[in-house]
């Protein structure tokens, strides 16, 4: 879909931005761009869109070299969202959205009804359109950018670190919402970021560069935490990659073991009677997990069950779609040491265990699934 | 050239007369603007108040405020009074807004610490406020005094010494160098200010350069 | 306040306002000269400016060039368009001209090079072509420093017309003059008086016109930028 062949930038003070960059970018897939600063990541991607004009080599966009089009025709079949949105100010919320389709000559009203439709994809409430960018929050501001980008219905994104001016929680909740938009649009998406775990979190591959525009690396992301090309590659991913390839393991295989179980409202007495190892999990009409109780808490608890009453719980790990990180998660947060394991309505089936994650991990080394 | 030389010392004369009805409105003006700029930095009421009606005496035309002058506060239409009062008004006017930004503009971080170690708000604004103010009051002191030294040539029409004296003269006797011969003074004498209070910035505030 | 009878005694006397040299007649001049010469400043001084603060080449020759205008004192380019030029209508309305051009110009530079370099970016990369960069994005977002430009260069030339008189032409400034030479108080003050409203109301003007066409987007990204 975007083809790198043989790019090389270098600006006008002799610095190269990017050496020598052969990469090709899957079509309807999130490729991310990732590296500290000063690696031409950005570059590479202003690039694509001709914000900047590579010094040598060919870019290709469906097959056709980008140097053969006019470059504010190209970018109106581009998506481009940027850091803190980079919205205009003087044009109110709705006016943003629709500033593709004006361009391209659309008639007024269908370019402001497309732009009206467009916040609802992104989720934002259509009472917003009429406000102007600086009334709304940072997060919601990036959304705006977001529906921008997608007014023309571009096969491909741009997305230059569009997040990375927003708070944690909130970065948290838009990389999701792009997921779960990229499951609905299936766009080519370039994301630029320095930051490693949104990389991995969203890229179904991931470009790995290194300071002086060199490609150090360009994998999935299971397999640039398994097997990073060289020490840059294997530090810049962090210290934890063992773990986190974890996320990567489908825990399918794991045994589930026996949890014993009590309804809240239960008596301190019966729930006594069902604990098994000394632990139960409390859980409510539909079977969802509250909490704990133990031998040595029940001696505190007079008459019934509750919420209150209860130890609060680990993490919890789904067996439909759980991996191995989330099931040693819940292993290891657990107050008992025992995991709960849920169905995908939430309802309690059983219990994993650490050793059960770990034997599972020693299996798919066998298997060749870990790489040694 | 040969005129400059034969008239230095009418030109020095000048000079002095000049640097003095755009120094007093300066330096009075600067006394004024502070508290004022204070207020305005301190109350929202109080800088609504200020700052529009220093915008309408901004607008007051320069001539018709020097005119209008001795018929309200009684001066002789001579007095160089006439000249001084507007420019200072012109010069407040200018400084309060300057003032006030700079003041609002000072890290509230840096008020609570100076506050926490115990100074007491009069000496914290001599000692922390208004010095972290100075790099703006100075830009404005410079705007103030090349609009001042420009406009003090207005007070020759009505009569007062100046470099304005070399524009009446030169216009009534069609004399091209005399008028030229002021511009240039004029030009030359802004340009001195401009450069001073650059270096007295400089000066007064060592630490806007460091790790720069 | 006998300053206070002084004004209503000329300015309720109803000779002063006909004939040639009656208020109307004085105000429509020194508007006229107002206008033409603000129209003028603006179509020299705006294109020069936009087309600097888009490219931002040439500014640092522009800023100084402003300030060193700024310093120019306003009764000796007066003195020296009339000695260059003669007498007549073409030298006040140069020297007008010439003060206000720098205002207008500096505040279009300042208020296109004010705007966020990101909003630029993005407008390009939207696939905006330069001209429509400047036009759609960079002007709009820059009206508040021009109107402030055009304002301050409004008043200017408002003041500056009055001096005109001195050297012989029309407008308000002539009741300074006049007065002053046959030492009626009275004619000066009234004159004075007027100017000033006149300064006062084209201000209010000017305030008025840039609400109506300012994006309302711009006046609370302000206030909201302050605060942060």
């Amino acid at each position: 879909m975007i083809e790198f062949q043989a790019v090389t930038k270098r600006f006008d003070d002799g610095t190269v931005a990017v050496d020598d960059l052969n990469l090709s970018v899957d079509p309807g897939r999130i490729t991310v761009f990732v590296g500290p600063s000063g690696c031409g990541k950005t570059t590479s991607l202003r690039m694509v869109n001709r914000m900047i004009d590579a010094t040598s080599g060919t870019i290709t966009v469906d097959g056709n070299d980008i140097r053969q089009s006019d470059p504010p025709l190209l970018r109106r079949g581009i998506g481009y969202v940027i850091q803190q949105a980079g919205l205009f100010p003087h044009r109110t919320v709705v006016d943003n959205v629709a500033t593709v389709p004006m361009l391209a000559g659309w008639p007024r009203h269908k370019a402001k009804k497309r732009a009206v439709e467009l916040l609802e994809t992104v989720g934002l409430p259509a009472e917003l359109g009429e406000k102007y960018p600086a009334q709304l929050s940072g997060g919601q501001q990036q959304r705006v950018g977001v529906a921008r980008a997608l007014a023309v219905d571009p096969p491909v994104l741009l997305m230059d670190e569009p997040f990375s001016a927003v708070d944690p929680v909130v970065r948290e909740g838009l990389q999701d919402e792009l997921l779960r938009l990229q499951d609905e649009l299936g766009k080519t998406i370039v994301f630029v970021t320095h930051d490693i775990d949104e990389a991995i979190k969203l890229g179904d591959k991931v470009a790995v560069f290194r300071t002086g525009g060199v490609l150090a690396q360009y994998d999935k992301p299971s397999e640039l935490l398994a097997r990073p090309a060289d020490n840059f590659v294997a530090s810049f991913v962090g210290r934890d990659r063992g773990y986190r390839a974890l996320g990567f393991l489908p825990a399918s295989g794991l045994p589930i073991g026996e949890l014993a179980t009590v309804e809240l409202g239960a008596t301190a007495v019966d729930a006594r009677s069902a604990l098994r190892d000394g632990w139960a999990v409390v859980v409510d009409g539909a079977r969802c997990p509250i909490g704990w109780v133990s031998e040595k808490h029940l001696a505190t608890v007079d008459g019934e069950i509750s919420r209150d009453s209860s130890l609060s719980g680990g993490s919890l790990y789904d067996v439909d779609n759980g991996s191995l990180r989330s099931a040693l998660d819940a292993a290891l947060s657990s107050p008992s040491a025992l995991g709960v394991a849920v169905d995908s309505t939430g309802a309690v089936v059983g219990s994993v265990t650490a050793d059960d994650v770990l034997s599972a991990l020693a299996a798919a080394r066998t298997a060749g699934e870990v790489p040694q | 050239m040969t005129w400059v030389f034969d008239h230095l010392g009418l030109l020095g004369g000048l000079t002095g007369t000049h640097v003095y009805l755009a120094l007093v409105p300066l330096v009075v003006g600067l006394v004024l603007a502070i508290p004022l700029g204070w207020l305005a930095s301190r109350s929202r009421p109080a800088r609504a108040v200020l700052l529009s009606v220093s915008g309408l005496l901004y607008t007051i035309p320069s001539l018709a405020l020097i005119v209008v002058l001795p018929g309200i506060i009684g001066t002789k239409i001579l007095d160089s009074v006439n000249v001084i009062i507007p420019l200072t008004i012109y010069t407040v006017a200018l400084l309060v807004r300057s003032i006030a930004d700079a003041l609002t503009s000072v890290p509230a971080t840096v008020v609570a610490a100076a506050t926490a170690i115990g100074y007491r708000p009069l000496r914290r604004f001599a000692s922390v406020e208004f010095p972290l103010a100075v790099p703006v009051v100075i830009a404005g002191l410079r705007v103030a005094a090349v609009s001042n030294i420009s406009l003090v040539s207005i007070g020759a029409l009505i009569g007062i010494s100046g470099y304005g004296v070399l524009f009446t003269d030169g216009f009534q006797l069609g004399f091209m160098t005399e008028i030229v011969v002021g511009v240039v003074a004029t030009l030359l004498l802004a340009l001195v200010a401009d450069a001073l209070l650059l270096l007295i910035g400089r000066l007064l505030t060592p630490w806007t350069r460091a790790g720069r | 306040m006998d300053f206070v009878s002084f004004l209503t005694s000329w300015l309720f006397d109803g000779t002063h306002w006909t004939g040639s040299d009656g208020v109307p007649a004085r105000l429509s001049e020194h508007l006229g000269y107002t206008a033409v010469a603000l129209a003028i400043a603006v179509a020299v001084g705006f294109p020069l400016g936009a087309a600097i603060g888009h490219t931002g080449r040439g500014g640092l020759i522009l800023v100084g060039a402003a300030n060193g205008l700024r310093a120019l004192p306003t009764l000796g380019v007066l003195t020296i368009v009339v000695g260059i030029a003669g007498i007549g209508l073409v030298p006040p309305i140069t020297a007008l001209i010439v003060l206000a051009i720098p205002p207008v110009m500096a505040g279009t530079y300042a208020g296109i090079r004010a705007i966020e370099p990101i909003t630029v970016d993005a407008a390009r990369g939207v696939g905006m072509r330069e001209w429509e960069v400047l036009l759609r994005v960079e002007i709009p977002n820059a009206l508040p420093l021009i109107f402030g430009g055009v304002r301050s260069a409004a008043l200017q030339v408002v003041s500056t017309a009055t001096i005109a008189a001195f050297v012989g032409v029309g407008g308000l400034g002539r009741y300074v003059f006049d007065g002053l030479a046959v030492q009626d108080y009275a004619q000066v003050a009234s004159g004075a008086v007027l100017v000033a409203a006149l300064a006062i109301i084209v201000d209010v003007l000017f305030i008025g016109l840039q609400r109506l066409v300012v994006s309302p987007g711009l006046t609370s990204a302000k206030s909201k930028g302050t605060s942060s």
